[in-house]
């Protein structure tokens, strides 16, 4: 326990930076997701077929290696960015393929038939898709969505790979020097647990709230 | 003569190797109410479709008032806010209130201020007999009553046409009755009307004219009594015998 208090500060910095990279994180790949699915079911075949084949990719690369092709590659290329804003943006991209994935599957538990209706009364496509489909898909959405942010959160602790000092890499770095792995890394793994736990409520309030009331 | 509000002329349509609609020539005079009957699967649905440009055909032209339907974009949005659509499965939106389905179109496709799109949606409500159940969600009302609540949803734009595609064929036989009765006091109205339908009594109440399909043809077309007095076809002849048998 003792090395924890004497590190608090570190540790607590570095509880920030996972903070901070979760919470950008989030934002930037709700927004990009939904994006991303506006454009899967756009009645453009250009932006349909991109839309789909950015979430075949990014589904289908492992996080840790499209890490690395960033933080090695893109410097290579002349691209210098500062490496926590380097995982934001490659999290971003990466999480916004399951995003996308959620809320498309969210969509299609939208009845066919409400759409038809919203045509047949002279709504646009984005009226339709504001007013119709998207009130009635977030239902279905908001827990997936939920599960999206945990896997986003767990997958903070990969920016301790490429030297980013967050809550993982902080922790790591005290059990070098006082080598009390139990209490400190239980300490770590309850502070996730925590985390992920306030991302679990906040989507089952969201729901509460989202529900149709009969 | 005055424009036709609908106009189809050498009208096709195929769903892959299916051909659905084969030459079909369709006028359809303001004011009037034309019944389109056939056995399942003859292409009726698809015909109503294609009217709003629901289904896109493959050749030939429609023409509603008059005017080419323009494709997909906001200029179909508009043609379409002139037609109404009645669907089998009702299609009310789920999220929303009676009262806000019917009031969604008017605000956001016409910009009617909210007080007026309240006003005349409850007067709709009334008049298809479902004001108490104004606040309610689809979900909690009875088929019958949903499809009024559809009905009332295409009337508030003020529409030139309507399309009914089978609106009575998902009720229990104790609500179709309501449903019809809205329907024919909209035809005495002056209502121009499409209605696909399998209610033989209400075809031969309301209709001006029955269209017979199968197989993606239209075979025959007559007033009402001639179409059931007189029957020509004889494919028309044993749809019929068997319908009534039912
Ligand atoms: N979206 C579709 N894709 C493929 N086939 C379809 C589609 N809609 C209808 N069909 C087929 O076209 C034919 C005509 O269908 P429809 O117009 O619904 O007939 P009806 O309303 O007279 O029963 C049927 O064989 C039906 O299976
Ligand atoms: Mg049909």
């Amino acid at each position: 326990m003792s090395a924890l208090i004497e590190n608090l500060d570190p540790l607590l910095r570095a509880l920030g930076t996972t903070v901070l990279i979760l919470v950008v994180s989030a934002v930037g790949s709700l927004v990009l997701g939904v994006l991303v699915t506006v454009a899967r079911v756009s009645p453009i075949p250009v932006l349909r077929g991109a839309a789909f084949a950015y979430v075949q990719v990014f589904v289908n690369i492992p996080l840790l290696a499209l890490l690395l092709l960033f933080v090695f590659a893109l410097p290579d290329a002349g691209l210098l960015m500062p490496l926590t804003t380097t995982v934001i943006v490659v999290l971003v991209v990466y999480e916004a393929a399951y995003v996308a994935e959620a809320v498309r599957s969210g969509i299609n538990t939208v009845a066919a038939g409400q759409v038809e209706a919203a045509r047949a009364l002279g709504l646009r496509l984005s009226q339709t898709l504001r007013f119709v489909v998207v009130p009635q898909a977030v239902r279905a959405v908001v827990q997936p969505l939920g599960n999206v942010m945990i896997a986003l959160l767990m997958n903070t602790a990969l920016a301790a790979t490429v030297g980013v000092v967050e809550l993982t890499s902080a922790v790591n770095k005290v059990n070098l020097v006082a080598a009390q792995p139990i209490p400190i890394f239980t300490a770590a793994g309850l502070t996730y647990m925590a985390l992920a736990l306030a991302i679990g409520l906040a989507a089952g309030r969201i729901e509460k709230k989202v529900a149709i009331h009969r | 003569m005055s424009t036709p509000m609908v106009s189809m002329r050498g009208v096709e349509k195929h769903f892959g190797d299916l051909h659905v609609l084969r030459s079909i020539d369709l006028d359809v005079a303001p004011r009037e109410v034309v019944v389109v009957i056939g056995p399942s699967g003859s292409g009726k649905s698809t015909l109503c479709r294609t009217i709003n440009r629901l289904e896109p055909i493959d050749a030939g032209e429609i023409r509603v008032d008059g005017e080419l339907l323009p494709v997909e974009g906001p200029q179909l949005a508009q043609l379409r806010a002139d037609v109404g659509m009645v669907f089998q499965s009702f299609n009310l939106f789920g999220h929303l209130s009676v009262l806000d389905n019917v009031m969604l179109a008017p605000l956001k496709v016409r910009k009617v201020a909210r007080a007026t799109a309240r006003d005349e949606a409850m007067a709709l409500l009334e008049r298809v007999g479902i004001a108490d159940k104004a606040d309610r969600v689809p979900a909690q009302l009875s088929g019958g009553q949903q499809q009024r609540a559809a009905i009332a949803r295409s009337l508030a734009m003020h529409p030139k046409l309507m399309l009914f595609d089978e609106p009575t064929s998902a009720l229990d036989p104790e609500m179709v009755n309501e449903v019809l009765e809205v329907m024919a006091s909209l035809a005495a109205d002056g209502m121009t009307m499409v209605v696909v339908t399998h209610e033989m009594g209400f075809a031969r109440r309301a209709a001006d004219r029955v269209v017979f399909m199968d197989a993606g043809s239209i075979v025959e077309e007559a007033p009402p009594a001639e179409f059931f007095d007189a029957t020509r076809s004889e494919r028309a002849r044993s749809f019929l015998s068997n319908v009534l048998a039912h």
